[in-house]
């Protein structure tokens, strides 16, 4: 009964199973936390916005960003991934999300930025609705945890408008 | 003789009754793992409900070997959200980050596209060949809880399928020789 296979097999099952309560309570632990993220987004100018050869309308703008999301950060907290969509409706689509630009925050001193630049990826519409279109932006994130669940929010800034024509 | 005699005679004398009862239970171990996993699939709504991920396109938010837990729900797929899709042609699903997404006004259809966090472009490279979006067909989950590590275990199992042998058969050796 008390042979060392058996004293093995209990000491591992054991460890094992704290560790899976450990895990759970640090997932946990994070729904304690109330984040209060603050962002700000400003669309410098519009560097150019044509119209494709295969139709689609696209446009490059440089954007200032400016947020804090300190808050979001807990001791399960592997990194935050962010990024800022413009959302609009056309008529064919309910909804378009474009990714305008994105970053990995790894820790809670780099979880306050201000950043300064061009669309990192292509503004582009599915077709050709663009022209004095209204849009919002949304600065999303999504917190990736040491373990457990993860976590999404985001943030709807209103009020954007393209330009009536191209240029 | 020592060791390996007594252990012949262990076998030798193990009684019918005893063999069927270890039958059963083994038998136990391999339905209930497989009860769980197909709850499992019920539960996620996904056909995989578990993936290991096998490269270091997320990182450092995933890294090789973590364990991702799938969910499949009727929500609408979103920009932002973790997704593992299959591209026709490609056997091993691939877990990538939802970047664009128009949904259609008429029938709710979405075009999607992905690329890994780590990845220096989107995904269109990876996609069939000429094939710009993905649909809700391709998606086959998106990640919801994760466990790092854990999925070394399958990685090191099927890459080195001799740890695996020499792992059954020492269980196997186990079960058998064991007196109770």
């Amino acid at each position: 009964m008390h042979s060392f296979g058996y004293r093995a097999n209990s000491l591992l099952t054991f460890a094992v199973t704290i560790l899976a309560v450990m895990c759970a309570m640090a997932s946990f632990s994070d729904n304690l936390n109330t984040p209060s993220p603050s962002s700000q987004v400003e669309v410098l100018s519009i560097n150019w916005f044509q119209r494709q050869p295969n139709g689609n309308d696209e446009v490059s703008m440089t954007l200032n960003i400016s947020a804090n999301l300190q808050s979001m950060f807990t001791w399960n907290t592997k990194q935050v991934f962010v990024f800022l969509a413009a959302e609009y409706a056309t008529p064919k689509n309910s909804l378009n999300q474009v990714s305008l630009w994105d970053g990995i925050i790894p820790s809670k001193e780099h979880a306050k930025f201000w950043i300064h630049t061009t669309n990192k990826y292509r503004f582009t519409d599915q077709g050709s609705n663009l022209r004095g279109k209204e849009f919002n932006l949304t600065l999303h994130w999504h917190v990736m945890p040491k373990t457990g669940k993860m976590f999404a929010d985001k943030i709807i800034m209103t009020g954007f408008r393209l330009p009536e024509e191209y240029r | 003789m020592g060791w390996i005699g007594e252990t012949v005679d262990s076998i030798k004398s193990i009684q019918i009754r005893q063999v069927l009862s270890q039958a059963v239970s083994l038998g136990m171990i391999v339905t209930s793992a497989l009860i769980i996993w197909k709850a499992l699939m019920c539960i996620t709504g996904s056909e995989s409900p578990v993936v290991v991920v096998l490269s270091g396109s997320m990182e450092p938010g995933f890294k090789r070997g973590d364990i991702l837990f799938l969910h499949m729900s009727k929500d609408p797929i979103r920009a932002g959200e973790i997704v593992v899709f299959n591209v026709d042609g490609r056997e091993i699903p691939i877990v990538h980050r939802v970047i664009k997404v128009h949904e259609r006004q008429d029938t709710g259809e979405v075009d999607v596209l992905t690329k890994g966090d780590n990845n220096y472009g989107d995904d269109r490279l990876l996609y069939a060949h000429g094939q710009l979006w993905l649909q809700r067909h391709h998606i086959m989950g998106r990640a919801v809880g994760f466990l790092p590590y854990v999925g070394w275990v399958t990685i090191i199992m099927t890459e080195k399928p001799l740890i695996k042998y020499v792992l059954i058969g020492a269980l196997g050796l186990l079960v058998i020789t064991s007196k109770d």
